[in-house]
């Protein structure tokens, strides 16, 4: 009843192939966005946008980026902490390179360095499939993890081994650096978000996503049909890394402002994946709520005793959060292994046909 | 740059053969240990097809409880006893809880399962036993701690520790036994059947559930014995964790499925990380350990995908 597409017919190709074709949808995704840019900076204090909004939309936009490689081209990679990593790093150098160059733009330039690594390591891909492949991925987060630690020159010979980001202005705003408001980088981490979003929302419905996904669900039978593999495969870890270079490099940008190369460990890579996995594989919408719900859930949890007026010590709160996320994944993975964009499905077929059950 | 690649290290070599025998042992023994962890990976996956990656934690798990029980005036081996029956516990509840609801799932929902597993004992063992090393109680267990220093040559020294040696026997022990287990008992037939074909061994009454429990009861009694073992060289803490990571190169060089796959794998990262480490490290800057048997094991599957003693990988469209 309230999402009844019936009666909305399309009389033109364009409306036929549009990004949203159902009325609701358009109407949602415009709500969704209103309260993204308009809501959330009118009423949210500092605190709930700097850790909760940036990390959310960053981990979402990596979580989308290892998506299109695991989801969508069914190549398993535990390496995405690392690819991270690497475009942090690449944006820290490209900075102090060139202080006077617009920051915005070189974040997004830094992913370009991620691809070509992650292509590098995508090489192997041809030959060793599924859990087998996890070792390439594996080692690429251990080589470059060793990388960030033992080449002076990435984080400028600093003492501390960390990367610490200077002070840039972007017309006339301060967009990074400890001065930079929250208000700031909330509306640049979420501008590139939306648009990269968009971006492989598209992206997946062409050409390319197509071959990403018949790669994924045989490749064998793909090659048959046409499809090049060694050209799609290196495509899917190119455009994955480079998503998750940029979401690593806004990482520390415009939320940590500092990071060590622990920042990007093979927790951070687990992370990322659970995201992927508990939203469900080959779903946008799926990385956003996967990014949510292990983001949040923590940080709503620690503040759970205190609610109660319970006082309870700092380190078995983190125990606890630790066994009740395993449990919680689990549970999640048995109830609905096709993740939390497959639960949103459910609603929208509940809803259709609503108040008849048939 | 050439030279110091390819001749230099073995001129080393060749100039202390007694340091090169301590770091060939240094890498056999870890490279045991690396199998013992593989092994407890090679049993679950050979009988459920899972890739259990919380075999890294139930080697801390179990060491933990074993020290932690002795703290709280356990005699050494009643808690040795305890501590396998929290193990055979823990994997009946694995087996119910976790594994039973996702038969058939595709195997990274059941990576994904184990990894979840991970973090809830991670938690479960802070909380219990806190976050601090725990010594290893070695005298208690009758274990050797001394040294023996071997003359070798004129002027070379070979030093060996008897909680190493210990460790190589109490491995091949287990393998042993882990061998006899399945080729000789009813159960190791079962186990077989099942790692063979599900739907088979079912259809002759083979309860795969029972069997699955025993599984994991079985590598949890290999990561019983490999926490002792760390545990004796280190500390017991939530650190040995990340020894998990190194036995995945070990298990994919050997392939998932075999146990002589995972001892020879084991060796050979074993002995390719120190080699590597000791005399070819010192070129970049040093510790290459940590992904030196990611490349090793990365290197022998582009020339055999599916490891080295894996079945065959047969592919039909």
């Amino acid at each position: 009843m309230f999402y009844r597409e019936a009666g909305q017919f399309k009389t033109t190709y364009e409306a036929d192939q549009a990004l949203f074709p159902i009325r609701q949808d358009r109407i949602a995704m415009g709500l969704i966005l209103a309260v993204a840019f308009v809501a959330i900076p009118l009423l949210a204090n500092d605190f709930f946008l700097t850790s909760i909004m940036i990390p959310f939309l960053v981990f979402s936009l990596a979580a989308i980026g290892l998506n299109i490689l695991t989801g969508f081209a069914g190549q398993l990679s535990l390496g995405s902490g690392a690819f991270m990593g690497v475009g942090a790093y690449a944006a820290y150098k490209l900075t102090s390179i060139f202080p006077d160059a617009n920051v915005i733009v070189l974040v997004l330039i830094s992913g370009v360095f991620s691809a070509g690594i992650g292509a590098i390591f995508g090489l192997p891909s041809l030959r060793i499939k599924g859990l087998y492949l996890a070792v390439t991925t594996l080692a690429a987060q251990f080589f470059l993890e060793w990388c960030f630690i033992r080449i002076p020159w990435l984080y400028n010979y600093n003492a501390s081994g960390a990367i610490e980001i200077p002070r840039r202005e972007v017309f006339g705003v301060i967009v990074t650096g400890a001065e930079a408001l929250p208000l700031t980088r909330y509306f640049i981490v979420l501008s590139i978000v939306v648009v990269i979003a968009f971006l492989v929302a598209n992206v997946i419905r062409g050409r390319i996503g197509r071959s990403w996904m018949m790669i994924r669900d045989m490749d064998i039978a793909a090659e048959l049909m046409g499809v090049r593999p060694l050209q799609t495969k290196l495509l899917a870890f190119g455009v994955s890394s480079y998503i998750c270079g940029v979401a690593g490099a806004m990482m520390v940008f415009f939320w940590l402002n500092a990071a060590e190369p622990s920042s990007y460990s093979i927790t951070l890579s687990f992370q990322i994946l659970f995201m992927v996995i508990l939203g469900g594989l080959g779903s946008i919408a799926g990385s956003f709520l996967g990014a949510a719900f292990i983001w949040i859930l923590p940080v709503f949890l620690r503040f759970l005793p205190g609610l109660f007026g319970v006082e309870v010590a700092a380190e078995s709160i983190q125990h606890v959060t630790f066994m009740i996320v395993g449990a919680l994944i689990i549970f999640f993975l048995i109830v609905e292994p096709h993740g939390l964009a497959r639960l949103w499905q459910i609603g929208k077929q509940k809803l259709r046909v609503w108040p008849f059950p048939y | 740059m050439l030279y110091d690649i390819f001749i230099d290290p073995f001129v080393q070599m060749g100039a202390q053969p007694d340091f090169l025998i301590q770091v060939l042992w240094e890498g056999f023994v870890s490279g045991i240990l690396y199998a013992l962890i593989a092994l407890g990976f090679v049993l679950i996956f050979k009988a459920s097809g899972v890739f259990n990656f919380a075999q890294g934690i139930m080697v801390v798990f179990a060491g933990l409880t074993l020290v932690g029980l002795h703290e709280q005036g356990v005699p050494a081996f009643l808690a040795l006893i305890l501590t396998i029956g929290v193990m055979g516990v823990l994997a009946y509840g694995i087996e119910r809880v976790v594994m039973r609801p996702l038969v058939n799932q595709p195997d990274i929902i059941l990576l994904m399962a184990t990894i979840g597993l991970t973090y809830f004992l991670i938690g479960f063992g802070e909380f219990v036993f806190g976050g601090e090393p725990k010594r290893m109680i070695t005298e208690e267990l009758w274990l050797p701690t001394g040294s023996t220093a071997i003359e070798f040559g004129e002027r070379g020294l070979v030093l060996l520790q008897h909680i190493d040696i210990a460790a190589a026997v109490i491995a091949v022990l287990m393998v042993s036994g882990l061998a006899l287990f399945f080729n000789k008992t009813r159960i190791g037939r079962a186990l077989r059947a099942v790692a063979d074909d599900h739907q088979a061994a079912l259809s002759v009454g083979i309860s795969l559930n029972q069997i699955w429990a025993i599984v994991w009861f079985a590598a949890g009694i290999v990561a019983l014995a490999t926490g002792i073992m760390w545990g004796a060289r280190s500390d017991v803490s939530f650190a040995l964790e990340i020894v998990a990571f190194k036995a995945l190169p070990v298990l994919i060089l050997g392939g998932f499925t075999s146990v002589p796959g995972a001892i020879i794998g084991g060796l050979i990262i074993g002995f390719g990380e120190k080699l590597g480490e000791i005399y070819w490290g010192p070129l970049v800057g040093g510790g290459i350990e940590s992904w030196l048997a990611y490349i090793i094991a990365l290197i022998f599957l582009l020339f055999r995908p599916q490891g080295l003693f894996g079945e065959r990988i047969i592919e039909r469209v």
